[in-house]
């Protein structure tokens, strides 16, 4: 009787996870697939479109671009990451609360902001670029293949440091001791112990970077100027004017799926046979760099930060000065904003809208997921669990033609309506919460359930007194980073916008292409002060700046 | 009030292959503290949380009185549980805690408080009602935790490992307040209490169960678990005892047993033995004397030296004691002892035969005469 009735409410919830994550998820990327082996004019199966997409080097050159691109960001990012991070673990660096606030600011605000700023810094009337012509001197070019790497490494490095930090905070004291003591020099020590130990973490962070470099779409598509990635690649043959031609475009998506998927396996296959676990560890407490290093130490972290803090720096006084095109005078003037909120608002209001929604929908499929997956194991909650994880590693632009192609038909034809939106960024930034909500309830002795049953409380009830109760704090956290990554997106949006379901990121990015810059740079900061607040509100909460991405 | 608790040929299986609990059945009298005493891994846990109904069965019956309870949800068989690591509601106070199984059964507010209160008072913790749990020890913890299982007046009280979390000296306090307000509640509350501690066990328990395996070895009080092991296990489980091969030998009517040359007259011998039977024979580690010749002859490998006691790694010539991993061990006390031996000597002693066990060859079965309860 107990063990029916029990099944019964959870079942029920299984059933209905089953049913959402179906439709949503399983079918559109079925469709997907599906479109990419169909004729576009009879829907006959044909592999034309990937014959078409590997015989021609216009189209194989936008892939090997973004691996290149991919794999020079992930190598720059471990260069710069990997030593930030150890400095800052292992020694007393001054301010270091505040540098990984500003740090975790920059990696999470709006993914286009970098190459928007560095084309008024460095772009061909460029503020920098102006100066060095006025003094007879050519600047360096923001356009093409370098600038899209320093660019993405600026915004990316952080992912690298974020990750590191995290497990070198984990590394345990006593082992360094141990391996002292039997003789290791401290300069080897870092390659024997500390290396190896946290090299799984490393790998987990250089594909974050990799995958994240892929998948931006923003970058390339303003600075690129020639430079064709399969991000701009799939929006150009979806979108174009010539040709619209969704099932190419279908196609090029699923390659680029299948290179992360495989990429994310070859991760997965390497941790599996190395993952070291430490319990019960002492942190290595931090020492004093001697004052030459540590010159050095500060020099570079100093630099970095302020690099990563240019474009916003940029966008927030673009935004107050007077500009006419891209010409800007010096002249305090709060016209941008005016304008913004008077023929812009609509974005402003549908961002916090479809964003309020998303949110409210993410925690409660988090909960649910995260609970039945832990404490209600079977087969179906387990494929729940995977599959929820997998929008983790999907580039938003494969995502947005993903559910374009799977419900612009039929009974759930969404495209064009707001509902489209939501659900992508349901999609996309549930991982987040998923992960955090997974990671609280991990900490919650099941026992503490059993209690309250024991003491006349019903299972279900006792779900949402006690179990509920006490994950709030670990959901919220994650709804936090769900909530910044979903005011911010872009890829995805782009795809799937209307005039009328436009967000603040989609305008901000139109905005740029019509070189409106003073509202491109009061809508961005209005989205900038957004992101921070909630990332305030994250760190008061967490009470650490620590952000696990 | 109290009742008593019914097992009926209870199984438990974790999925096809691994059998936990194989067919026990067990009667627990009405208030008594019993206890299931196993190493780790036995069943004595699985056994409680079917008790509880957090486990379904998979074959027997289980009753609370005459009401069968195995098809009952657990938030309504009306039992009080403490587990292992308190599982203090952490956002709860303890009046908060306390008070959680009287607001699911729908007592009212006043009714509530004063029950809180007065609980609290038992366990000596009203002056931090208003705390959350965070502040509180672990021995604080549980306290509330044992306040919370008891003041909704249950029919059986559950409890799994509760000292274990704790220090070695509050461990022995709380073992007395446990006792204490077991038998004051409402005249005695059945508990059913889970240890793999045979101290704790011995100290607490009206009648201990001590399981193996999953299978009950022995049901007995405390005293009779000690002095009469039901089988080798048993023996060797609760307390250190020295096992050896020996033979029956019966003279004119008088059962002694024979280890390598020396003769034992054991009285209890049971009836049903016969002359030349091989038997194992146990002694416990400190119930000999020593004897210049005429007993068992061993050899010092080891000391150790306890305070109070002083413990000696043995080894028994001849091939007369039973090998087990644990090896064989003699236990002096310091007090009364007239020198101590040193490493590799060589001593003789005789056991002391009132209290020595004698099992069957294979250990299974005591031949021992265990009477009636004393």
């Amino acid at each position: 009787m107990q063990k029916i009735r029990k099944l019964d409410f959870w079942t029920l919830i299984t059933v209905i996870m089953v049913a959402v994550f179906g439709i949503f998820l399983i079918y559109p990327l079925f469709s997907l697939f599906s479109s990419a082996l169909r004729e576009s004019s009879s829907g006959m199966f044909t592999l034309d479109h990937f014959v078409k997409f590997m015989s021609r080097s216009y189209y194989m050159r936008a892939l090997l671009n973004s691996l290149k691109i991919g794999l020079a960001v992930t190598v720059l990012c471990m260069l710069i990451g990997v030593p930030m991070a150890y400095i800052m673990t292992f020694y007393r660096i001054r301010g270091k609360k505040l540098i990984e606030i500003l740090i975790v600011i920059s990696m999470l605000s709006p993914p286009f902001i970098g190459a928007y700023s560095w084309i008024l810094l460095l772009g061909r009337s460029g503020a920098v670029t102006k100066l060095f012509a006025a003094i007879g001197l050519q600047s360096p070019t923001i356009y093409g293949m370098g600038g899209i790497i320093f660019v993405m490494t600026l915004k990316l490095y952080p992912f690298m440091y974020m990750y590191m930090c995290g497990a070198l905070k984990k590394v345990d004291g006593s082992l360094l001791e141990a391996s002292s003591s039997l003789g290791c020099r401290p300069g080897r020590q870092i390659w024997r112990m500390v290396i190896p130990l946290v090299m799984p973490t490393m790998l987990a962070g250089a594909l974050m970077v990799m995958m994240n470099a892929m998948a931006d779409f923003g970058t390339p598509q303003l600075i690129g100027e020639g430079v064709q990635t399969m991000t701009t690649l799939i929006y150009k043959e979806y979108i174009g004017e010539v040709s619209g031609n969704g099932n190419f475009a279908a196609a090029l998506a699923s390659v680029m799926a299948l290179v992360t998927a495989a990429l994310f396996l070859a991760q997965r296959h390497y941790i599996s046979r190395k993952s070291y676990t430490t319990n019960g560890a002492r942190p290595v407490e931090s020492k004093e760099l001697s004052s030459g290093k540590k010159a050095v130490a500060y020099i570079f972290i100093g630099l970095l930060v302020f690099l990563s803090c240019v474009p916003h720096l940029v966008v927030v006084y673009t935004s107050l000065y007077k500009s006419d095109s891209s010409m800007y005078r010096s002249s305090f003037t709060l016209e941008n904003y005016k304008k913004v909120f008077s023929s812009l608002s609509k974005p402003i209001v549908n961002t916090y809208i479809y964003g309020v929604i998303a949110i409210v929908i993410i925690i409660g499929l988090s909960m649910m997921v995260a609970y039945t997956s832990m404490r209600r194991r079977n087969i179906f909650t387990r494929i729940i669990d995977t599959i929820t994880m997998f929008p983790y590693i999907l580039p938003g632009a494969v995502l947005g033609i993903t559910l374009l192609v799977a419900f612009n038909h039929g009974p759930l034809t969404l495209i064009g309506t707001p509902y489209i939106i939501i659900l992508a960024f349901v999609i996309r930034r549930m991982p987040y919460t998923l992960r955090s909500s997974s990671a609280i309830l991990y900490q919650i002795n099941p026992s503490i359930e059993d209690a309250s049953i024991s003491l006349g409380c019903p299972p279900i009830r006792t779900f949402f007194k006690i179990t509920a109760r006490l994950m709030l704090p670990g959901v919220f956290s994650g709804a936090i980073l769900s909530w910044v990554t979903v005011i911010n997106e872009l890829s995805a949006s782009m795809l799937l916008y209307t005039g009328k379901t436009a967000t603040m990121s989609v305008t901000v990015y139109s905005q740029i292409l019509r070189t409106n810059y003073g509202s491109a740079s009061a809508l961005s900061v209005i989205l900038t002060v957004s992101t921070i607040l909630s990332l305030l509100l994250f760190f008061k909460l967490t009470g650490s700046t620590e952000v696990s991405v | 009030m109290s009742i008593q608790i019914t097992a009926e040929h209870v199984v438990k299986k974790f999925d096809k292959e691994t059998t936990v609990i194989p067919d026990l059945s067990l009667v627990i009298k009405e208030g008594e503290l019993f206890t299931l005493l196993g190493p780790s891994g036995c069943g004595k846990t699985t056994f409680l949380r079917m008790l509880a109904g957090f486990y379904p069965l998979d074959g027997g019956h289980i009753y609370f009185g005459e009401r069968r309870i195995d098809c009952v949800p657990v938030h309504e068989r009306n039992i009080g549980m403490v587990f292992q690591n308190y599982a203090i509601f952490p956002h709860m106070t303890t009046a908060q805690n306390v008070e959680y199984g009287l607001k699911q059964r729908k007592v009212d507010k006043a009714l509530r408080n004063k029950k809180v209160k007065e609980i609290l008072e038992t366990v000596r913790m009203e002056e931090y009602a208003d705390r959350l749990p965070a502040k509180l020890s672990g021995g604080q913890q549980q306290r509330i935790a044992l306040a919370r299982a008891i003041v909704i007046r249950p029919d059986v009280l559950l409890m799994d490992e509760p000292l274990s979390n704790l220090d070695a000296k509050l461990r022995i306090e709380m073992r007395s307040t446990i006792r204490e307000i077991q038998k004051q509640s409402c005249g005695g509350i059945t508990t059913v209490y889970v240890t793999h501690d045979q101290e704790e066990a011995l100290a607490i328990s009206d009648r201990i169960a001590v399981i193996n395996k999953g299978v009950i070895q022995q049901v007995d009080t405390p005293r009779r678990i000690y002095q009469y092991p039901a089988n080798i296990f048993v023996a060797t489980f609760i307390g250190f005892s020295n096992l050896f091969h020996g033979t029956v030998r019966i003279q004119d009517g008088k059962k002694q047993v024979q280890i390598g040359d020396c003769l034992l007259p054991v009285l209890r011998l049971g009836n049903n033995v016969q002359d030349g039977q091989k038997v194992i024979v146990s002694m416990r580690a400190d119930d000999f004397t020593c004897v210049s010749e005429g007993g068992i002859w061993c050899k010092i490998k080891s000391d150790t030296f306890l305070g109070q006691n002083m413990n000696y790694a043995v080894e028994f010539e001849n091939k007369i004691a039973v090998e087990t991993e644990d090896g064989n061990e003699l236990v002096e006390s310091v007090r009364t002892a007239r020198h101590f031996y040193r490493q590799g000597e060589r001593i003789c002693i005789m056991p002391d035969a009132e209290k020595l066990n004698v099992f069957t060859d294979d250990g299974g079965t005591s031949l021992m005469d265990r009477g009636d309860d004393t």
